[in-house]
């Protein structure tokens, strides 16, 4: 772990690849090859000892130098490449059908794979624990990754030294050395040029260090930072009270506890639509269209028509709240009800659920009818009183009827989706009451032979909107992460580091040249600078060893 | 300091706060429930009016009884079946401090009345009209049951079905 003392005076750490200060390069020139002797520099973090690679001692130091190894980097990416690609092959938890459970459903649906997708947690990918941890690894090794490059890169960059050991000017790629008759004269042009390139040129014993566009090598890093901040949004959704995502199904006309504002809103439903692109209604151009797209109907609007409450007494659950109207909405697609940092988008609906049902109270050989009860089915009563000695007693009531398991009458649901009731009907000639099972299309008489029946009369039914509630704190910091990330792009494509160097000794002059990238933008620069000055244009080592190859 | 020291020492911390934030949420997705009133949580309050006209304070219980909280439906299956054991519990253990309260699931009163009469219970039951109380504990399948003790802190959560022992179990569980 010694220090390499360079030979014009600077003391390098270990690992430096050329000297920080005049560029020599470090590796013993004896111990190379003839092959080697000709490469280009590799001038990546301009030769600067990654300090990871220098030392590993402690277990803190072995940590840390994984996580900076680019290599483990990739591999963390590929690897969660691999796992989402996998995450594909079969249905996502979210998307089986919400009644299985999953742990059936993927065995009997896909077989031994299918348990295994299950048991390895490919069936809930982004919440899996094994996912979570690669995403945070790939996080880390972003983070240490950075830090061990942008230091010694900066502190590179920093430190560097106008005149440069030829050693180093001779293995870039832009390379050239000439002799000129009139030096001052011809360097005074050059450095007026290059200031006109706007490059900020140093000046050292008569040579030259022209450099412009350095803030372009910070864009990777900062590109970096904002990545991690998104990392951080993301990671923030799971700290309770940053993230609600809650379903709600409204009917019209009810007044319903919002979930996830901790019972401070309320929301009431005053109507659902849906609107639609008719055939026949629009423009005629549009027919053909219609055609394909939907049978003739596309939807134009589905929308709820909606008032917000708050609830301004003190919030117990279970008394009756006291409510302040807030203001109304129309809830469209995308065009949610904002309110308080909470948002209520339209997300689901249900057309046409029953709502009231009417009856008559009929004889059944005469067919006088005696009156008429409309039943809520949300709320039925016990009696309805039709006047007269008539009058009609529920029984039972099934809002979702269905035949169980006994034979007997239940209810599958709360939803009056298919309502049966139990009647019992009261006449002046029947103080007993006859009882009577009706459903729809359905009229039992489980006592025998009835004088009276209750007649279907009417239906009235209900609109149901499905919407989501969002509060969501962590948009503004993945917003900021994300603007970060395209700053640092930018920063990294639309500006190049070039430099130039150009050295003399008596008459003979080196000129150098080293960019990022765009060697065609440096080299079209160094032409222009050079032009009308008796020094020869360098030349691109790569372009011609190419040549040479090709030629020969 | 030393150059190698504090290097060291600036690496542990970075390594330790990345740690602690893989941890973290690691531990709040995988060990926290995501249920609005966990084990160990003192029970939102609430104010009901069971069917028989008597207000329920949960914490005007404090110190005094413990609840058994049943959440139902008249067209759940379980809760049909659970609901004798509850009831027959509920008269050994009403005058020994636990107070049972069933809520259903904001139906009609008059299905829930029916369904009283037809299994002939006896302890409190009150509808959850607006959906505040199910909001505010969270309730997802129904049955789920809280055991809160005369605390007013909740000690089990139990979602499904019970049976006749499990039920005298968690009744003597809170008894004060």
């Amino acid at each position: 772990m010694e220090n390499v003392k360079c030979e014009c005076g600077h003391v390098n750490p270990h690992g430096t690849i050329f000297c920080e200060a005049c560029g020599k390069p470090v590796q013993n020139e004896e111990t190379q090859g003839d092959k080697e002797k000709k490469q280009l520099l590799d001038m990546r973090y301009e030769g600067s000892a990654r300090r990871s690679q220098t030392y590993n001692k402690t277990i803190v130091d072995k940590i840390w130098n994984f996580f900076s190894s680019v290599k483990v980097g990739i591999w963390i990416i590929v690897v969660l490449l691999v796992a989402s690609a996998l995450g594909t092959i079969y249905p996502q938890e979210l998307y089986i059908p919400p009644a299985m459970d999953p742990a059936d459903f993927y065995e009997e649906e896909y077989g031994i794979t299918g348990r295994l997708y299950y048991q390895l947690g490919f069936h809930n990918l982004y919440g899996s624990w094994w996912y979570m941890i690669l995403i945070a690894m790939l996080g880390i090794s972003l983070i240490i990754c950075s830090i061990d490059r942008v230091v010694p890169l900066y502190k590179a960059l920093k430190k560097q030294g106008v005149t440069r050991h030829e050693n180093f000017l001779k293995r870039q790629r832009v390379y050239g050395k000439s002799g000129v008759e009139n030096v001052d004269n011809d360097f005074e042009t050059v450095k007026e040029k290059l200031r006109k390139k706007r490059y900020s040129v140093r000046e050292e014993n008569g040579n030259i260090l022209a450099e412009k566009g350095r803030f372009s090598r910070w864009g990777p890093y900062v590109n970096h930072c904002g990545l991690i901040i998104f990392l951080i949004g993301a990671m923030l959704r799971f700290v309770p009270g940053m993230y609600v995502d809650e379903v709600i199904w409204i009917r019209e006309g009810e007044t319903a506890s919002l979930p996830g504002t901790n019972g401070k809103y309320y929301l009431e439903s005053e109507k659902f639509i849906v609107e639609v692109y008719e055939k026949g209604k629009e423009k005629e151009v549009f027919d053909e269209a219609l055609d394909i797209a939907g049978s003739g109907m596309v939807v134009k609007n589905f929308q709820t028509d909606v008032k917000l409450y708050e609830r301004v007494d003190e919030i117990i659950p279970g008394v009756e709240p006291e409510l302040k109207e807030v203001k109304t909405h129309q809830i469209q697609v995308n065009k949610p009800l904002k309110h308080d940092h909470y948002a209520v988008y339209q997300v689901d609906y249900k057309l046409n659920e029953f709502s009231t049902m009417s009856f008559n109270m009929v004889d059944k050989e005469t067919n006088q009818e005696f009156g008429s009860i409309t039943i809520n089915l949300r709320d039925p009563q016990e009696k309805y009183d039709l006047g007269n000695g008539y009058s009609i007693e529920l029984a039972s009531y099934f809002p979702d009827f269905f035949f169980n398991d006994e034979g007997e009458p239940s209810t599958k649901t709360r939803v009056p989706n298919n309502p049966a009731f139990v009647f019992k009907m009261f006449a002046p000639d029947k103080p007993e009451g006859e009882i009577s099972f009706v459903a729809i299309q359905q009229n039992i008489e489980p006592m025998g032979d009835n004088k009276y029946k209750m007649a279907f009369s009417g239906v009235d039914m209900k609109n149901v909107s499905g919407l989501t509630v969002r509060r969501d704190f962590t948009l503004w910091i993945l917003a900021v992460g994300g603007a970060i990330f395209m700053i640092g792009v930018i920063q990294g494509s639309y500006w190049h580091h070039r430099r130039i160097w150009i050295q003399r000794k008596n008459n003979e002059v080196i000129v150098a040249g080293h960019t990022n990238k765009n060697w065609f933008g440096l080299k079209n620069e160094i032409r222009y600078v050079l032009a009308d000055t008796g020094i020869a244009e360098p030349i691109d080592q790569v372009d011609a060893k190419n040549k040479e190859n090709k030629e020969g | 300091m030393n150059k190698k020291k504090r290097r060291l020492v600036i690496r542990t911390i970075i390594l330790s706060l990345l740690a602690a934030a893989l941890v973290y949420t690691l531990y709040i997705n995988f060990f926290t429930s995501k249920e609005k009133v966990a084990v160990g949580d003192m029970a939102p309050d609430f104010v009901v009016t069971d069917l028989d006209g008597k207000e329920h304070h949960l914490s005007e219980y404090r110190g005094e009884k413990g609840i058994f909280l049943n959440f139902w439906g008249t067209w759940c299956e379980p809760c049909k079946r659970e609901f004798p054991y509850i009831d027959t519990y509920y008269q050994d253990y009403k005058d020994q401090g636990v107070e049972v309260i069933a809520i259903n699931v904001g139906e009609p009163k008059f299905s829930v009345n029916n369904f009283i009469e037809q299994y002939n219970l006896s302890f409190p039951v009150t509808i959850d009209k607006g959906n505040q109380l199910l909001n505010a504990y969270g309730i997802d399948p129904l049955p789920t049951t809280l055991l809160i003790d005369k605390d007013g802190k909740v000690v089990k959560i139990i979602t499904g079905e019970m049976t006749s022992k499990m039920v005298r179990e968690y009744m003597e569980l809170i008894k004060p």
